[in-house]
């Protein structure tokens, strides 16, 4: 219901945008001239247009809109795989959807390797009695499979029980072009059917007994072409001079002694010989090539049942075809299942059930929130900031018991409790959760390196020491891919944050050094001059003057290693860790667990998009001069 | 007495490519506290290397440079630079910006406030105090580049070519605004300039710079500056003793460029 109705919105939107997008375009008469950068302006419809095609591609191609519009299809479909499925292992002898007649394959096939043998038999160093033993032996088998396509020599037993199987397929094709077939529905069949769990929303994909008259017609039809299926396959051309001749063959070379030869090579080449001969034996055995026009009743039977089949379907044909692209529904040995694109792309409304689910703060992933809040006393949270050397700087020693077995706490147990923490204080909620630890390592990451880069930065851009001495150092390291530090960093600081955060720091440094130097070198040296001679000193020049002249740069360097330092955590925390996003991922990943890993992927795209505006949002308020100098 | 005293200023740059370039040949001169000056010359003739030795953002080869008896040293609040392209700082409101120079003295800013305000309606700005430099014409921008510059009280003022990039009608509004400000405040100020007729508007004493080496080649002493407080600009310019010097210095330049030309030629 909810989707029905959402997709409806999205299309009435984007037709709306694009009407109103091109009524935009045909009242605007000014400077419609191709080229002019103006015309590429505002245009938030079009924002919309592209939003709205996006999700209305994604709920097509997950089959969401077949599922939200026509529910029943998806059962009435695995009703039809049955069929199909029962009807296949007849239909596959056939060219209907082969190019060739499965028996006209195995003859080719087999032909061919017997003239292979024929050829190597010269080649083998068989006694001069043996080879021509062994050149009958293959001979025979030729003619047995000549035999076995000669209508004159064919069973009439079998015969007969090919025209039964065309028969019965006839029947069958009758009986389902009755509207009523196959008759009233049990009760407590309907009553178990009806009991199901809609498509998608029970553990098993789809429900597999029929819900609907067409659903049984075609249930009904695959039981009993599951049998016809069977005895077709039980057909083997057997009759009694090609089960003589076959016996004769087998006698002849089980009874043929490879004669023992001095070279051990070629004694064990004369074996393998024998084997390929038993082994095209057992082929020519199995009896699945016919006179070619014996087959013929059956195959036409199967086009009828094709065409019967075709005008049972009906709408669903139409249904299957054009709103469940990318494949089709297959039916398994218990259930069905949906063949398609959505084997890796979820279902919108799957995935935001999904995100629900691992939003809720009782559930979560793995036994973290996604984010959410939990109760902790201040001093745990401020403990981190005092040293904890502190304590050591205190007189005296740390308390010993005495022999009540009493601990008394002295100033410098008491300097200890206060730095670790370990003192009653107020509780307050502080955030948790896998969203919170991988925003925090990004933006401790990037902190540390803009407090570290944008010094260094600054002082390379002005002094040649500077550049030419740390250049090396930061042109060594930069142009290596995050990831390949990966194993490296994490070995020496831990899989904890530490080891994450010193990756990114990595990251978030070399940029912010480079963005820094470039927006100090950029400074005009007339502003310099003006400084000086105004009377600032060397620190005010560089506070007032260069610090902020390189702002435009120092921000677009922070906006990029944003970016950068998101995507290398994802990875970090790929590789390591028990929180985060990119924990999520990689554990969905391990399971396949598709709608997990889209949750995670928007959740990525959404935040990265965040980050960027806000810095959009610093960069406009902070630099408003920026072009306009 | 003498207010500033160039001695012999030499000053000789070596290029990348090993040649050695005499941009100053044994400059000489002085300058009384209140007087007007104005330097003219072709491009490449040393006026802004000259000017930036004064300022002290350049140490000359040789030579000796002292004002008021001190010898420059490095640049300096005594001497105040106004530049062709403003040099403001965007990041800085117009008040902000003219106030630069008392803040960085760690003036309280009470007293700042006041003074910035007296200023920013001197040079007419009244107003503006509160807008983004980036927001203001040429000519305004020129005007906040004077005023912070002034309301540091530097002993000396120097231009350089400080109306070059602005248009015609501005351009005079801002040299009637500069006498104007010689006259009430009675600073010494030198000002660079490429145009004949400014450097005759505002030059009580005018130099005339000669190229390769850069020399002082002719120096004149004017009316027009002193008849500029009083009288319409336009006027002068008309005047028949104006054209006559005019054409004077213009041939002269003439003849330089001419010079340097032919010896371009034959090298």
């Amino acid at each position: 219901m909810i989707v029905s109705t959402l997709t409806i919105v999205l299309v009435i939107l984007l037709i709306w945008s694009v009407y109103y997008g091109r009524n935009i375009v045909r009242t605007e008469k000014t400077d419609a001239v191709f080229g002019n950068p103006s015309r590429a302006l505002r245009g938030w419809h079009w924002v919309i247009a592209g939003a709205t095609s996006i999700m209305l591609l994604w709920f097509y191609f997950s089959w969401d809109i077949a599922r939200a519009f026509i529910p029943t299809s998806g059962n009435e479909l695995c009703q039809v795989a049955k069929l199909n499925r029962a009807v296949n292992p007849i239909r596959a002898n056939f060219p209907l959807d082969n190019r060739l007649l499965r028996g006209t394959l195995l003859l080719q096939r087999d032909k061919e390797q017997i003239q292979l043998l024929q050829q190597q038999l010269d080649k083998m160093n068989f006694a001069p009695d043996e080879s021509p033993e062994l050149r009958s032996i293959i001979k025979a088998m030729d003619g047995v499979l000549t035999a076995q396509t000669d209508p004159a020599k064919i069973d009439p037993q079998i015969v007969a029980q090919f025209d039964n199987i065309a028969m019965r397929i006839s029947y069958l094709v009758d009986q389902m072009s009755v509207p009523n077939y196959p008759g009233k529905p049990d009760f407590t069949e309907q009553a178990q059917a009806m009991k199901q769990s809609d498509w998608g929303a029970g553990t098993i994909e789809l429900p597999v007994l029929p819900m609907t008259d067409r659903g049984r017609k075609f249930a009904a039809a695959s039981l009993v072409m599951h049998q016809i299926a069977k005895d077709y396959m039980a057909i083997r051309n057997n009759g009694a001079t090609i089960t003589k001749q076959l016996a004769e063959i087998r006698t002849r070379y089980q009874n043929f002694v490879v004669r023992p030869v001095e070279d051990a090579a070629i004694m064990a080449q004369h074996k393998r010989f024998i084997r390929q001969i038993d082994k095209i034996y057992k082929r020519i055995d199995d009896g699945k090539i016919f006179p070619p026009g014996l087959t013929q009743a059956v195959e036409a039977a199967l086009i009828r049942l094709d065409q019967e089949q075709h005008r049972q379907q009906g709408t669903l044909f139409y249904i299957d075809a054009l709103i469940m692209p990318g494949g089709t529904i297959m039916a398994g040995n218990s259930a069905c299942s949906e063949q398609g694109a959505g084997r890796w792309l979820p279902k919108p409304s799957d995935t935001f059930k999904t995100f629900l689910r691992l939003a809720d703060p009782a559930v979560g992933y793995k036994g973290t929130p996604l984010l959410w809040y939990e109760m902790r006393p201040v001093a745990e949270i401020v403990a981190w900031v005092i040293p904890d050397w502190l304590p050591e700087l205190m007189p005296g020693e740390y308390p010993r018991h005495n022999s009540q077995g009493i601990i008394v706490n002295n100033i410098k147990s008491k300097t200890y409790n206060f730095a670790t923490g370990n003192y009653n204080s107020l509780s307050v909620p502080f955030p948790i959760g896998h969203i919170w630890d991988s925003v925090v390592r990004v933006l401790a990451g990037l902190l540390l390196g803009i407090i570290f880069g944008v010094p260094l930065g600054l002082f390379m851009g002005l002094s040649r020491f500077a550049k030419g001495y740390f250049d090396p150092l930061i042109e060594l390291y930069r142009p290596v891919p995050p990831l390949a530090w990966a194993p490296l960093v994490l070995t020496i600081f831990g899989i904890h944050d530490d080891g994450k955060i010193f990756l990114l720091f990595m990251v978030a440094f070399a940029i912010m050094v480079i963005s820094a130097r470039t927006g100090a070198t950029g400074t005009q040296l007339s502003k310099v001059h003006a400084a000086h001679s105004l009377g600032a000193s060397n620190w005010q020049i560089l506070r007032q003057v260069i610090l902020p002249n390189s702002l435009p740069e120092i921000l677009t360097g922070i906006r990029i290693a944003i970016g950068v330092c998101w995507g290398t955590l994802v990875a970090a925390e790929m590789l390591a860790g028990t929180t985060g996003i990119g924990f999520i991922e990689n554990v969905a990943r391990k399971q396949s667990d598709y709608e997990i890993i889209w949750v995670t992927i928007i959740l990525l795209g959404v935040l990265g998009l965040l980050f960027d505006l806000i810095m959009r949002w610093v960069i406009a308020r902070a630099i408003p001069w920026r072009g306009k100098g | 007495m003498s207010h500033l005293v160039a001695d012999k200023l030499n000053m000789r740059f070596t290029t990348p490519a090993g040649a050695t370039v005499h941009a100053l040949q044994d400059i000489s001169f002085t300058l009384s506290k209140g007087e007007l000056l104005s330097v003219l010359g072709p491009s490449g003739c040393g006026k802004t290397t000259l000017l930036n030795i004064i300022a002290g953002f350049l140490r000359p080869t040789s030579g000796r440079l002292q004002l008021d008896e001190n010898e420059i040293n490095g640049p300096g609040v005594d001497r105040g630079m106004v530049f062709q392209q403003g040099a403001l700082f965007e990041w800085l409101t117009v008040a902000e910006n003219v106030n630069f120079g008392l803040r960085m003295k760690k003036f309280p800013p009470v007293q700042t406030a006041k003074k910035v305000t007296e200023w920013l309606e001197i040079v007419g700005l009244q107003g503006f105090g509160d807008t983004p430099t980036y927001q203001l014409s040429g000519g305004m921008q020129q005007r906040i580049a004077l005023a912070r510059c002034l309301i540091n009280d530097p002993d000396l003022i120097l231009m350089d070519e400080p109306l070059g990039a602005l248009d015609a009608l501005t351009r005079e509004k801002m040299q009637s605004l500069i006498l104007k400000i010689w006259q009430e405040t009675g600073k010494t100020i030198m000002i660079i300039t490429h145009s004949v007729e400014e450097a005759l508007l505002l030059g009580e004493r005018l130099f005339v710079m000669a190229p390769r080496p850069g020399r002082l080649h002719h120096q004149y002493r004017l009316p027009f500056a002193a008849q500029g407080i009083s009288r319409d600009l336009r006027e002068i310019k008309n005047t028949p003793d104006f054209t006559s010097t005019r054409e004077e210095i213009l041939s002269m330049i003439w003849n330089m460029e001419a010079e340097i030309m032919g010896k371009a030629n034959m090298a």
